[in-house]
């Protein structure tokens, strides 16, 4: 029975979307805001318990986009604006959204803590591999050797991997997807609102103006097939245009088979486990990259572990539930006092 | 045993304790002035520690001191030099020597006298008296370390917790001098040991012989009595120092206010304290967040605050220039949050430590943009209560970041505190958006010029706010040139309102006059001090000091023109001077500044303070 029926319209804010033209971004929006009715169904969130904490880029402009609470913040500060959000309200259904710039140049700092901490909130993080707002210089998941305007002859530093940097954070829950896959994605944020703990998707977006392609040897329709694998608990890790490549161990890393090569059967096919605590194998598939694997999409780990929140909040009652002081004036006067007559 | 020592009485003392970071004289001196505070004296106190934890065991830098002034009335400052020194090593009485009065009494622990111990001091000779010109002193060379092993060679203590334990000597020795009772410090072993009887029985045992030895000694002639106060107002008292009052006041404005307190901080000296007190508060819901780093500690205060928590954040110097652009977010935002500096010297990394008032005018200017907040300072350890309570009822009240600045001399010093009740304190009424308005505006103000505070999660509210230029009035983004000059004004105008609501500044001495002494914030005992023994002298002179500085109380200018000269005192190169010549350009501000990392001394303000009066 659905209690809200809210759709996507109700989650439009009448802010003008700002972002150029055929950028990635749109089709993010939409797919939160078509996840969001379901979240709300799915969760028993009411509108107003939904905040968008945003920090500075193309993509932190998204909050006023969203018809609910919304605070864009400073530059690379988001993850720290919405834990004091989450700490705070422990109701909200906190949602961070930053780009890769924001999240893990600048903003690095707080990106790995809060994720260390698992505090329940959901982080969007808009990978286009580039400074879009100021004009197309080098991020911290740029390819090594890229030209951007700032690296004239190309990079010299080795990029970041985000899910790489998730799980070495301990981090409970990593899922990518791609913004054209509008329907994967909007799947994806339902799973990381539904969630306990810091939810980080990483969104493979496309800066069509500053480094325009950037994804598109594994995102474009024709080699999409090949190039991805997505991932869902419990599913054999199969992909290809016929569903006939599959990844299995071998020794102590991934291998890509055909099915029905070299003596590969679907039975030698790994099966996705997103719940195993183990990061081992999630550490392997969020690692993947073009050309010697497919770039794994979907929930590739979602385990529960106690909240950052939540532990605030129980320790609190704890103490409460023994406490002699229940009021500033029991404070002032406690411990060591004397009097003067 | 000689019992016919003469008993003289005085009306203040001042002792200070000091030895190597680990020979625990922070806590001899805090059992000294809670047992004269206990017994009804007037108390002030101040740490001076290295900021180095461990420094080299002997060498001057790791000398930490603890001064105790009491008297027979109300205290005001510390002491500038003392009566008394305990020097549990050549280093300490090296670094320490020149602070006590001359012809004072200086404890020293014999044992500690060897050539390696004057060598790793820095002496040149093995004759410290006479190296330091102490000749016309009373030094008592006292074996403290060996009478100590002595009085518990018979316990099952091991070696290291014997040695451990020669503060507590040397205590009983200073509590003999000065005639005080062991009940309160033996009290106070009971309680800390409770679990180790063995341990209470040593360290009483360890302070009644250090009486004793002291009691026998010929060296020491005379005791002194420091009669309790009269003049005290009655009532319930605690010792406190800034830190800890400044993190009650918090706790006790959120209660006024009636919302959970939340403190998002990093650890930073001197201030960290103040997060430790409020960490320890769970008890009255308090949600401390130790964060990442500085930035994090203000970031997460914004997020709670726009979630509808009362939102402080503290740190000292370097981490307020840290938060410098998310002050900017609070301002912009307008959200309510209290930022304390515990001041300490700098610039940069500094003097960890030490105490200096030279972070006012990155308070007051320390952001990009036209960035107006309030700010506010606390004079005294117990003063900070107040101070923060204040400081929190303009946040909140006024919907704008409070910057609050205590130094490290109020926050780690302490005094005596006539416990209040909290139900003197006034209700803090908080702009809150109620459920149900209708055609909210986000940034609609009130009569204070405060936008309403809508809290996420209530139905009808949802709204969004940021660190862009806002619509004057619904608070969506807006590039609109009037507009933005619109908000700058308002934002500027809704600061300087504050001030219809603030107290008068008062003057103490005179309503009009020759001098008037102008201060702000923990140089008030050492102000006051100077004022009030020149005005008994005789001496036109009177105080203004000042708790508002931006905006400044509204009758300041009429103060200012009732005397003939201003003298403004600060620890730092001149900051409040200068911001008072730019807002009040008509006054010949005349300056007294220090900047050793030291407080203010009585002596030397009123050498000042007589040399302009000479000469008019």
């Amino acid at each position: 029975m659905a209690k809200y029926n809210y759709t996507a319209q109700d989650f439009k804010s009448d802010q003008e979307v700002r972002w150029c033209p055929g950028c990635g971004d749109h089709a993010v929006l939409s797919a939160v805001q078509k996840a969001l009715p379901e979240v709300s169904e799915v969760l028993d969130y009411a509108r107003e318990r939904y905040v968008f904490v945003s920090g500075i880029g193309c993509s932190s402009r998204f909050p006023y986009y969203v018809n609910t609470y919304g605070f864009h913040g400073i530059h690379g500060r988001a993850a720290a604006i919405a834990t004091g959000v989450k700490v705070a309200n422990p109701k909200l259904s906190v949602w961070q959204i930053s780009g890769d710039g924001d999240s893990l140049a600048i903003g690095g700092n707080h990106f790995i803590h809060a994720v260390r901490r698992n505090i329940d909130i959901n982080m969007l993080l808009f990978n286009n591999e580039i400074y879009g707002l100021t004009k197309g210089q080098y991020s911290p998941t740029t390819k090594l050797g890229s030209v951007t305007k700032t690296s004239p002859f190309g990079t010299v530093e080795h990029p970041f991997r985000p899910g790489e940097l998730v799980i070495g954070a301990q981090g409970k829950f990593f899922a990518r997807t791609i913004d054209v896959e509008v329907k994967l994605t909007t799947e994806i944020m339902v799973e990381a609102a539904k969630h306990d703990g810091t939810s980080v998707v990483e969104i493979l977006q496309n800066c069509v103006i500053f480094n325009d392609r950037t994804h598109s040897n594994i995102t474009d329709k024709e080699v999409r097939d090949d190039r991805v694998i997505v991932l869902r608990h419990g599913q054999k890790m199969v992909f290809g245009k016929n569903n006939d490549k599959g990844l299995v161990l071998n020794g102590l890393g991934l291998k890509v088979v055909t099915i029905g090569q070299d003596g590969y059967t679907l039975d030698n096919v790994l099966t996705h486990d997103a719940y195993e605590p183990n990061p081992g194998v999630h550490m392997m598939l969020v690692n993947m990259e073009y050309p010697n694997f497919p770039v794994a999409l979907g929930v590739i780990r979602n385990v529960k572990d106690s909240t950052y929140d939540d532990n605030v909040r129980d320790q609190v009652l704890e103490v409460q539930r023994h406490a002699k002081i229940t009021c500033v004036d029991d404070l002032l006067n406690s411990g060591e006092t004397y009097d003067i007559k | 045993m000689d019992k016919q020592k003469a008993v003289l009485e005085l009306d203040e003392v001042v002792i200070r304790f000091s030895g190597d970071s680990g020979d625990g004289m922070q806590l001899t001196g805090t059992l000294f002035s809670d047992a004269s505070a206990l017994f009804g004296n007037g108390v002030s106190t101040f740490p001076d520690y290295p900021s180095e934890i461990r420094a080299p065991q002997g060498t001057i830098g790791g000398v930490s001191g603890f001064q105790v002034h009491i008297g027979s009335k109300k205290v005001n400052t510390p002491g500038d030099y003392c009566d008394v020194l305990v020097a549990m090593n050549p280093a300490a009485l090296r670094a320490n020597y020149k602070w006590v009065k001359a012809g004072g009494t200086i404890i020293a622990d014999s044992d500690t006298f060897t050539e390696k111990g004057l060598q790793r001091a820095g002496y040149k000779t093995d004759d410290p008296v006479t190296e330091l010109k102490l000749e016309d002193y009373k030094v008592v060379y006292a074996p403290i370390t060996s009478l100590t092993k002595e009085s518990l060679k018979d316990t099952d203590l091991d070696n290291k917790s014997i040695i451990r334990s020669k503060n507590m000597f040397a205590l009983g020795m200073v509590y003999f001098m000065f005639d005080r009772p062991l009940n309160f410090t033996e009290h106070y072993f009971e309680v800390k040991f409770k679990s180790k009887p063995r341990v209470i029985d040593a360290n009483k045992k360890v302070l009644k012989d250090g009486y004793n030895y002291a009691s026998n000694i010929q060296a020491i002639a005379n005791t002194y009595k420091v009669p309790a106060a009269t003049s005290i107002p009655k009532g319930k008292y605690r010792n406190i120092n800034g830190n800890t009052a400044t993190a009650w006041g918090f706790i006790a404005a959120a209660e006024k206010a009636n919302l959970p307190l939340f403190c998002g901080s990093y650890p930073i000296t001197p201030a960290t304290e103040i997060l430790v007190e409020l960490a320890k508060r769970k008890d009255l819901g308090v949600k401390t967040l130790q964060a990442e780093d500085e930035i994090a500690g203000i970031c997460t205060s914004i997020g709670a605050a726009y979630a509808g928590n009362f939102a402080v954040t503290t740190t000292s110097g370097p981490g307020l220039s840290l938060k410098s652009e998310a002050i900017g977010l609070a301002v912009m935002t307008e959200l309510p949050m209290v930022i304390v500096n515990v001041q300490r010297g700098g610039p940069s990394t500094g003097l960890p430590t030490k105490t200096e008032q030279s972070d006012l005018m990155q308070a007051l200017w320390g952001r990009n943009g036209e960035c107006p907040l309030v700010v506010i300072a606390a004079s005294t350890p117990s003063n900070c209560f107040d101070a923060a309570f204040e400081a929190s009822k303009i946040a909140l009240e006024h919907m704008t970041p409070v910057v609050l600045l205590t130094d490290g001399f109020i926050a780690n010093g302490t005094e005596p505190w006539k416990i209040p009740s909290m139900a003197n304190y006034p209700k803090i009424n908080v702009p809150i958006v109620p459920e149900g308005t209708t055609n909210y505006m986000t940034y609609a103000r009130n009569e204070k010029l405060a936008r309403g505070w809508a809290f996420p999660g209530t139905k009808g509210l949802e709204h969004r706010v940021g660190g862009l230029e806002k619509d004057f009035l619904k608070g969506t983004v807006s590039h609109d040139p009037i507009n933005h000059e619109k908000m700058v004004n308002v934002r500027a105008a809704k600061v300087a309102k504050v001030a219809e609501y603030l107290p008068e500044q008062e003057v103490f001495g005179a309503q009009e006059g020759e001098l008037l002494v102008v201060g702000w914030g923990g140089t008030y005992g050492h102000l006051l001090t100077a004022v009030q023994e020149m005005r008994e002298e005789g001496k036109d002179v009177s105080l203004c000091h000042i708790s508002y500085i931006n905006p400044l109380p509204r009758n300041i200018v009429d103060v200012f023109k009732r005397y003939k000269k201003i003298v403004v005192c600060e620890l730092n190169m001149g900051q409040l001077a200068n911001y008072l010549r730019m807002e009040h350009q008509q006054f010949n501000y005349l300056q007294f500044n220090k900047y050793q990392g030291l407080p203010f001394t009585v002596v030397e303000l009123k050498d000042k303070f007589n040399q302009i009066l000479g000469g008019k």
